[in-house]
């Protein structure tokens, strides 16, 4: 098979969902995107318009694929968790925790209290950090400006949190297969404590912004319908489906890592539409806030990684005095850990609803295959459908709503 | 769950998979969705297991709020088809969601899907040759191969 360079720089093709000419005299085909600022990344959209009334809307992704399932099949199971950073990247750590608690269903190993609890806490705080994106951009979007820079401003603190644990503000692959990347900083607890103190006053003053702000209010409720049944059917998880009546949450219903030993609530509204997928994700800041205060408190203590030599690096100084110590360095480091031949299945509740990792292991150390089943991919199919007969200035709100990430559909 | 197009079903860290006739898939869907409640299809995908025969798996997860419980259906597919790919009954009919997740399994694998209602690649250009997820596809593509190597 031969391909020659000029063949994929040619003019993307249209969508063949909706032919370029429109179907009736009187309607227009609108071109949304690739590069249009409320899209949250390289989203097309060909909307297929009557007057000012969206008739059709055909999402053309893909413009962000990196073929990172390709690139897994190349890396050793550990140096895989730095690719799961740049899948969902506002929601990092729960695409490290998913990777990292699939491999360890595959490897059959016990993760130490301490690891678990702290990784439930950085979890949370990467739902807090894209939720506040999500809502400032939304915001923005939508012309409240002030939100994009009160969200923001809290977001740094999350940032810096990130930089402390892992050195890493946004990629940081600090959940690990077998515990975590590095042991929690020493004063961790003064720095997550101050911040979490202060996030609910902060929540508090988005909600003085917004609730009562008539511009927002027209502009979120009763817009952005979709009815609960097609969203199940069309594959719409998380936030979304909790705005429409839904009680599910991954977290209650298949708890891991620990999650059931926290004690919070899933909040639901049920009016299905901007407004309460804004209400929802709200007080779901708050849920988090209590979770990461509850983390805080009663952190275990132990090890922050797994008893399984032959997995987790050991110590520098037992490699000094210890000759398996050094023979598992060796083995870990040149040829990467095997992992028993086997596959999994194992999903994790994201910001953005249910992220699954699927690994087919054929018992070497590099995985035979992974697929991410992503919740953006999944929540951007209900789409056409949301968009269907509203009109085009409400698709602004609407996109916002489902808050997607292109890196996570397109992968 | 007992169903005549279920060839055998095994169990591994409190998963359950089953090994699924492909000729009768869109039948066992549908019995799964409305009589087992298995109201949400959680993906699609594929494993291409190269260069043994049967050559691929197409992998479905399958969710049921109602009884908090996801099962995994495989299906057998021969790698050597004709005319030129694979091929499998979409389930589009049975969930809508299958639409993208047939798409993206026959963008990466070259899996076709019968009675799909678009089936187009998804995330690759349309006019990519070649289906990048193969095992037997070289990973920088052959776009970059030179003529050394």
């Amino acid at each position: 098979m031969k391909h020659s360079f000029e063949d994929h720089t040619a003019t993307i093709p249209a969508v063949q969902e909706i032919p370029a000419t429109p179907s009736a005299p009187r309607r227009m085909t609108l071109n949304m995107g690739p590069q249009h600022p409320s899209t949250h990344g390289v989203l097309r959209i060909v909307l297929e318009l009557e007057g000012e009334t969206i008739i059709s809307a055909a999402p053309d992704i893909g413009f962000l694929h990196t073929g990172i399932e390709k690139e897994f099949e190349q890396k050793t199971w550990q140096q895989g968790v730095t690719l799961t950073d740049r899948v969902d990247y506002l929601a990092n750590l729960s695409n490290n925790l998913v990777y990292s608690l699939s491999v360890e269903k595959l490897l059959q190993i016990e993760i130490p209290a301490r690891a678990q609890w702290t990784r439930v806490m950085m979890a949370e705080l990467s739902r807090l950090n894209s939720h506040l994106v999500w809502l400032g951009t939304h915001a923005l979007d939508i012309g409240a400006m002030t939100m994009f820079f009160y969200c923001f401003r809290e977001r740094e603190d999350i940032l810096r949190i990130f930089e402390m644990f892992s050195g890493q503000r946004m990629m940081t692959s600090y959940i690990r297969i077998g515990g975590l990347a590095l042991e929690p900083p020493r004063g961790w607890q003064q720095v997550v404590g101050k911040f979490i103190k202060a996030f609910p006053s902060k929540v508090d003053e988005y909600e003085e912004l917004l609730n009562a702000n008539p511009i927002w209010m027209q502009r979120t409720q009763g817009v952005g319908f979709i009815s609960l049944e097609d969203m199940l059917d069309l594959g719409v998880t998380g936030p979304m489906l909790r705005g429409a009546g839904l009680n599910w949450d991954i977290r209650k219903s298949e708890p891991y890592s620990s999650y059931e030993k926290f004690d919070f609530r899933v909040p639901v509204e049920t009016g299905n539409d901007v407004w309460s997928r804004y209400r929802v994700r709200l007080q779901e800041m708050r849920e988090s806030a209590k979770i990461i205060t509850q983390a805080l408190e009663g952190m275990p203590d132990g090890p922050w990684q797994a008893d399984a030599p032959h997995v987790v690096l050991p110590d520098r100084e037992k490699m000094k005095t210890q000759m398996e110590a050094l023979i598992y360095h060796f083995k870990i480091v040149t040829e990467g850990f095997r992992v028993p031949a086997g596959e999994a299945y194992q999903c994790v509740e994201a910001p953005r609803g249910e992220i699954g990792y699927y690994i087919v292991s054929d018992g070497t150390s590099k995985p035979y295959r992974v697929h991410m089943r992503t919740p953006s991919f999944g929540n951007l199919q209900g789409l056409p459908k949301m968009l269907e007969n509203t009109m085009i200035a409400d698709s602004i709100a609407a996109l916002g709503s489902m808050d997607f990430v292109l890196g996570d559909t397109d992968r | 769950m007992n169903h005549p197009a279920i060839l055998e079903t095994s169990q591994a860290f409190g998963e359950s998979t089953s090994y699924a006739d492909p000729e009768r898939i869109v039948d066992l869907c549908r019995y799964l969705k409305d009589t087992e409640k298995f109201i949400r299809l959680s993906g699609i995908t594929a494993v291409d297991l190269h260069p043994s025969e049967p050559r691929f798996e197409v992998v479905y997860h399958l969710h049921s709020l109602e009884r908090n419980q996801r099962i995994r259906l495989k299906c057998r597919l021969s790698g050597v088809a004709s005319p030129d790919i694979p091929e499998i009954d979409s389930v589009t009919s049975v969930w809508r969601s299958a639409n993208w997740y047939e798409r993206e399994v026959f963008d990466m694998f070259g899996i076709g899907f019968r009675n799909h209602p678009n089936l187009v690649r998804i995330l690759m250009p349309t006019d990519w040759e070649g289906y990048p997820l193969r095992k037997d596809y070289p990973v920088h593509g052959y776009k970059y191969s030179y003529p050394s190597e």
